[in-house]
Parts: structure tokens; C-alpha cells; sequence
């Protein structure tokens, strides 16, 4: 076969265009939707602690997602993001990486942070913007951030975080501390310039880098299928730029498990960033602002809620004997009951100290701001009325 | 000491920055073995290898959002953004990320090892897209600093400075001095004080406010002025994010008038912001109207350069205007 030198590719002489359905991806099930195993399939090995302990996560998420969507249509806080139907897509790869791997999301991985042991108060007091919040109260709900646990603080601008993962990890593999970084965005993200910037470098570079890609069906109401893109979904897009890749059910725990289980390997061990797409659906709306039956069916809904990633979950491990319906409910009504006890201490917490809201543009405030600080708050003092939830303790007081 | 243009003094700095902590790393379009298009980066890959000083892919908002998540990480990120011309991809990385990095975690995270190089300005024929003067955009985005120098010397201690500033920085070039610019400059570290003017002339009769290449304009116009007998004080502003206003307002509270000059287009400038506060703080010592010295509110030409660069004679009919006012 001819070929030509400098580019290192073979000749043809006859013109064929390749099919933009030319590579198609499967996608990796180990867990049907019935709660059993795909026949040859190897469940993962797992032992029942860890099981355990993200089958009581996606409880957690769960009711701690239906109590804020509530907590929001009653005007207790503002805003609330939820990620029912995509618990295991976050917390299934939480779990398949050490705790010193820095997590880089988008602002549905909460599942991700609890496995991580974010407590429920410290969820509260987020969602509160009140003056424990790591956050400072600065940031609208939903967008958490610790460094304790190397959860990288949540931002709204779309996909802002993926070139910023191929960043850290380069970090990471030049320190040589074993470590890498997990990216999650939606698809709708993917479409992004930062997106195809990162995933480019992530590879040029060879850096320990996961992409996870939650395909959950819609960014906000533009469904992905012929509107967001019109090839094979995102996976496609990570062989084109020279990146091991897979496809997986997102609604599978133990796919997503054992597929960020070996991604990490190839990360660590081998300096081979892996693109992850996990297949799930949407199933409450965008957020609390959004009302998903303006663009979509119930059919549509039903039809995904028989692939619950939770209940399929609860079935293998009772199954396997490791869990009973009995002590399933009784996780959910202690986590029912923690969430609703950290609802009402955090909305009591009174909001973080004005003179916050200097602090940390940079190192230090400089001579400008502080300027700007003293005005307002000589204005507060002459209108306290105006501005209730500062003006009584501006001077002195609690903090 | 010895004698080096801003390129030289600029690569000077990098090294030495580059001899000093592992963490750092410089990086940007053709800025590996190669040296940058201006030959900034020159010598860094032979002396500290390709993982440290190396090319990018041809993404600027790759280029950022990588020099981020590095910077947030813990290591010094220098990244090179090749003409300021071609920052706005980056623009979004640099305004909603950088700079908000360290106040929206509340101090989770930060990247304060992040600065961004990039060489800006005209007077090079560079028509639209090699000349513009951009800083205006970035000044009204608080959590970053902002660094212009005017020589070989500021440029190296301000440069030592920004890369281990706590906060991100973005440090943009005069091109057009990279080589015509020579001085003195010590071999060793040394570091300059970021968000401090410098009164680079005393004078009593007006004060003259520039930054970057456009401080040798603000020079020469003072030249011409003081055959005629007027005393200027010429001020370079270094630094636009944070600045330091007392410095000018204790000048023009001398002098009694203010001139400002930048490259850039009058509308929207940040020789408006500079006017404003002082009007602000000097009104009644002010003898005249403080007058600003800018490009037009054109896109920059390329054919019309000579007459749309705003060169000392510009400068120098502005403070005659000041001083019979």
C-alpha cells in the first residue's frame, strides 16, 4: 500500500467520504434494568461496606433533592438544582476514586460531594447562604465547594471547568502525587468551545484526567438527540481527539463503577486521559425555574422511570442479601429526618457579616475598597430599615 | 547590571522565576523551543525542559482555562497569550474564572499563581488586529490586577512580582518597545511594588498620567513643554487594577491640572476612570479641565496609523491647552 511520507497515511485513489455514523459506540451494562445482572456480565468487585455506602448516598441525594425542590416552591430558598435520575452517574465514579482525586463539576454532582462526606449541614448552610457556608453566601444554591475534600467550588458559566481539569491534572502528573482529576459536564456543555479546547490538550498533554460526560437527554429544554448534536452522542468526539474512551449505562452503578474504576488506572498509571459518557435522563426539570412539561411527554418520563438507577440498585443488593426492603426504608426515614433538621437549624443562621462581602477579591482588600465599604455602610446606618438583615449588627455585634 | 531590552528583561525575569520554584511553567502558541513569536520565552525549554516551557495548542480559551486549573492547583501558570488581540476567546476564563476564583469559594480555592502575558499596543503597522490597547475591558473586572510597564527594568522587577503575586495578574507588553526599549538592568532578583505609581518626573505646573509605551509619549511631550517654560509631572500609572489614585491626586493637588493619555479609544477608557476620581478628589484645586489624550473611537487603522497614534505632539498641545485654559 502507497503512503504518503510526511503525513503517515495511506493513499487511496478512489474518493470516499466516511459517514458521520461511521463510529458508533455501545454502551456498557453490567445491570439490567431489572436489578439483575446482564448475562456474561461481571459485576464489579465491590464489597458490601462500599456498596452499602453508596446505596445510602443515593438515598441521601434523593430526599435531599425532593425536600429542597419543596423547600424552594415554599419560598425557603431561592433556587435549587436537582439530579434525580442521575444518582448513579456521580456517585458511582465518586466512588471508584481516592479521596485525594480533585473533583471538578458542574452543578449536578451532589452525589459526588456527599460520597466525598460533605455533611447535610454543611449542604444546609449552602443552600441557606448563611454565615457557616464555605461560600461565604455568595453564590446562588447548589454551587458547593471544599477544599477538605477536594471538591472544586461549583460555578454557573458552562463547561468553564473542563479546560481547567486538563490544568489541574498537568499539576498533578508534573508533582507526580498519583492523583487525577474527574470532570463532570452535561451534553449540552460538550457543545461548548472550552469543551473541545480541553478534551485537545487533556490529550496532547497526556494528563490524568477523567471526563464524565452525564448525557441526561436535555440542557434545559434543547433535547440532545438531532437539536444539541446531530452525530453519535459525545463519546465519538473523545477517540477524535486520540482519548481512550467508553460508553456507559449512567443509570448502572455498577458500570459507571467499574468504568471509572479502570479510567483511573489508565489516568494514574498510564498518564491517559479517558472521556466517560453515561447515558441517564433528566427527570426533574432544569431546575426550580424550569417546568419540563412545556417540551416533553409523561410517556417519555414513565419510560425512563423504569430505568431508576436507585431502585435498580436497591433490587441487586437485596438480592445479594446485603440489604432488605426494611432496612432500605429505614435509611430513607433517617435521612428524611437528618435533612429536614438541618433545614431548620440553617435557615436560622443569620447571613454572613457585611464586611464579607470585601474579603477574597483579593488576597488582601485594597486601599479602594475598603473606601467603598466604610460609604456603604455609613449608608446602611442612615436607612437600617432598608436593609434589615445587616444594619443591626453592622457595627460589632456577632462577628 | 547590564544592558537589555523589555524582550531580554522579560525572558530574564522568566528564568530567574523558572530557577526559583519547579511550579512554575510558562506556556502559550509557539512559545516552546521556539521562544514565542517575539522571542519572550527564548532558551526556557533547552534550560528547564518541554514540561515546563512549552507550546499550546491554538486555543486561547484552552490556554486559560488550563492555565487556571494549573494555578488552582498550586503551581505558578504563565501563560502567554501571543498579540492582546486575540485574548477575547479567553475572555470568559479570564472574567467570570480568574477573576472570581478566589471570592465566589470563599477562599476555597484561589488561583493567585495565575499571570497572563500578553503584548499589546500599536505603532507597529499592525492595522486592526496586532495593535489594540484592550485594558479598559479587563480594569472593570475586580479580582484582577493589571501591570503595564514602561521599560526593561520595571518590566523584569514587575514581571517577578506578578508571577508571585498572591492574586491573578495580567501583565500586558508594549510591543513596540519589546526592542526599541534598552536600559540598565541588575542580573539578580528583584521585585516592584504592584498598584503603586511611579512619579517618573517632578514638576509643578501639570501633571501628566500615562502607562505603559505610552509613557515615553507623556516624556517627550513634557520635553517639548518645558522649552517653552511649563514644568510637568509625568506619572506612570503601572498598575490600572489596583491604582493608585492618592499618588495622582497628591500630584494634581500641586499642579492644579491633569493631562491623561492612553493608546486606546476616549470612550470608555481608563484614562475616563482616572479623570473621574480625580475631579473627584482635587475639584477645587483644579485650574482647568482635566484633559484626555486617547486614540479615536475607531477601529485601529493600519494606512491612518501616524495620524490616529496618539504621539507626544498630541500630548504636548493638550498640556498648552491645560496651562492657558
Amino acid at each position: 500500500m502507497a503512503k504518503d511520507k510526511q503525513h503517515q497515511l495511506e493513499i487511496v485513489t478512489e474518493p470516499n467520504f466516511l459517514d458521520g455514523s461511521a463510529l458508533t459506540i455501545p454502551m456498557l451494562q453490567i445491570l439490567k434494568e431489572d436489578g439483575t445482572l446482564q448475562k456474561n456480565a461481571t459485576a464489579p468487585e465491590l464489597d458490601q461496606e462500599l456498596a452499602l455506602k453508596m446505596f445510602d448516598t443515593m438515598q441521601f441525594i434523593r430526599i435531599l433533592d425532593e425536600r429542597m425542590i419543596a423547600a424552594q416552591r415554599q419560598g425557603r430558598i431561592s433556587f435549587y438544582l436537582s439530579s434525580l435520575g442521575e444518582e448513579a452517574a456521580s456517585i458511582g465514579s465518586a466512588a471508584a476514586l481516592d479521596s485525594g482525586d480533585m473533583i471538578m463539576g458542574q452543578y449536578r454532582e451532589q452525589g459526588a460531594l456527599a460520597y466525598r462526606g460533605f455533611t447535610v449541614e454543611q449542604f444546609m448552610d449552602q443552600l441557606f447562604s448563611n454565615e457557616r457556608d464555605l461560600g461565604k453566601g455568595r453564590q446562588m444554591p447548589v454551587h458547593y465547594g471544599s477544599a477538605d475534600l477536594n471538591f472544586m467550588t461549583i460555578a454557573s458559566p458552562l463547561a468553564t471547568q473542563i479546560p481547567q481539569a486538563s490544568g489541574y491534572a498537568y499539576g498533578q502528573k508534573m508533582d507526580g502525587n498519583g492523583k487525577c482529576t474527574i470532570c463532570y459536564f452535561g451534553e449540552g456543555a460538550a457543545s461548548e468551545g472550552d469543551f473541545h479546547a480541553a478534551l485537545n490538550m487533556a490529550a496532547v498533554y497526556k494528563v490524568p484526567a477523567i471526563f464524565f460526560c452525564r448525557n441526561n437527554g436535555y440542557a434545559i429544554s434543547t433535547p440532545s438527540q438531532g437539536e444539541q448534536y446531530a452525530g453519535d452522542g459525545i463519546a465519538p468526539r473523545g477517540v477524535a481527539y486520540g482519548m481512550k474512551t467508553i460508553r456507559v449505562d449512567g443509570n448502572d452503578i455498577l458500570a459507571v463503577y467499574q468504568a471509572t474504576q479502570l479510567a483511573r488506572k489508565l489516568a494514574v498509571e498510564e498518564n491517559e486521559p479517558v472521556l466517560i459518557e453515561g447515558m441517564s435522563y433528566r427527570m426533574a426539570g432544569h431546575s426550580t425555574s424550569d417546568d419540563p412539561t412545556g417540551y416533553r411527554t409523561r410517556e417519555e418520563e414513565d419510560a425512563w422511570r423504569a430505568k431508576d438507577p436507585l431502585a435498580r440498585f436497591q433490587t441487586y443488593l437485596i438480592n445479594k442479601k446485603w440489604l432488605t426492603e426494611a432496612d432500605a426504608d429505614e435509611i430513607f426515614a433517617e435521612k428524611k429526618a437528618a435533612v429536614l433538621a438541618a433545614l431548620k437549624k440553617a435557615e436560622k443562621v443569620p447571613a454572613p457579616h457585611i464586611d464579607e462581602l470585601i474579603n477574597d477579591v483579593y488576597d488582601t482588600p485594597p486601599q479602594q475598597l475598603k473606601e467603598q465599604l466604610e460609604e456603604l455602610k455609613a449608608h446602611i446606618r442612615k436607612y437600617p430599615e432598608a436593609y434589615p438583615k445587616t444594619a443591626s449588627r453592622i457595627d460589632g455585634g456577632e462577628k | 547590571m547590564a544592558k537589555m531590552n523589555l524582550l531580554q528583561a522579560i525572558n530574564n525575569a522568566l528564568d530567574i522565576a523558572m530557577a526559583k520554584s519547579q511550579k512554575v511553567y510558562s506556556f502559550g502558541e509557539d512559545t516552546g523551543s521556539f521562544g514565542g513569536v517575539f522571542r519572550a520565552t527564548s532558551g526556557l525549554t533547552e534550560k528547564y525542559g518541554r514540561h515546563r516551557n512549552f507550546n499550546t495548542p491554538l486555543v486561547e480559551q484552552g490556554i486559560l482555562g488550563f492555565a487556571n486549573g494549573l494555578a488552582s492547583q498550586g503551581s505558578y501558570a504563565i501563560a502567554e497569550i501571543q498579540f492582546g488581540d486575540y485574548i477575547f476567546p479567553a475572555f470568559d476564563q479570564i472574567v467570570n474564572e480568574s477573576a472570581k476564583f478566589r471570592y465566589r469559594s470563599g477562599n476555597e480555592f484561589d488561583v493567585g499563581g495565575l499571570t497572563i502575558r500578553t503584548p499589546y499596543g500599536g505603532g507597529i503597522a499592525g492595522g486592526h488586529y496586532h495593535s489594540q490597547s484592550p485594558e479598559a475591558y479587563f480594569a472593570h473586572t475586580p479580582g484582577l490586577k493589571i501591570v503595564m510597564p514602561r521599560n526593561p527594568y520595571m518590566a523584569k522587577g514587575l514581571l517577578l512580582s506578578a508571577i508571585f503575586d498572591p492574586n491573578p495578574v495580567l501583565f500586558m507588553e508594549p510591543k513596540r518597545l519589546y526592542r526599541a526599549s534598552t536600559g540598565e538592568v541588575p542580573e539578580e532578583e528583584y521585585t516592584l511594588e504592584l498598584g503603586k505609581a511611579d512619579v517618573v518626573r517632578e514638576g509643578k505646573d501639570v501633571t501628566i498620567v500615562a502607562w505603559g509605551a505610552q509613557v515615553e509619549m507623556a516624556e517627550k511631550a513634557a520635553d517639548k513643554a518645558a522649552e517653552e517654560g511649563i514644568d510637568c509631572e509625568v506619572i506612570d500609572l503601572v498598575s490600572l487594577l489596583p491604582w493608585d489614585a492618592e499618588t495622582v491626586a497628591e500630584s494634581v493637588m500641586k499642579t492644579g491640572r491633569m493631562v491623561v493619555t492612553q493608546e486606546a479609544p476616549l470612550t470608555s477608557g481608563f484614562a475616563s476612570e482616572v479623570a473621574a476620581t480625580i475631579q473627584d478628589k482635587c475639584f477645587l484645586y483644579l485650574e482647568s479641565p482635566i484633559a484626555r489624550v486617547c486614540g479615536l473611537d475607531t477601529p485601529y487603522p493600519l494606512c491612518h496609523e501616524k495620524e490616529y497614534f496618539v504621539d507626544h505632539l498630541k500630548v504636548y498641545e493638550a498640556i498648552k491647552a491645560s496651562m492657558t485654559y
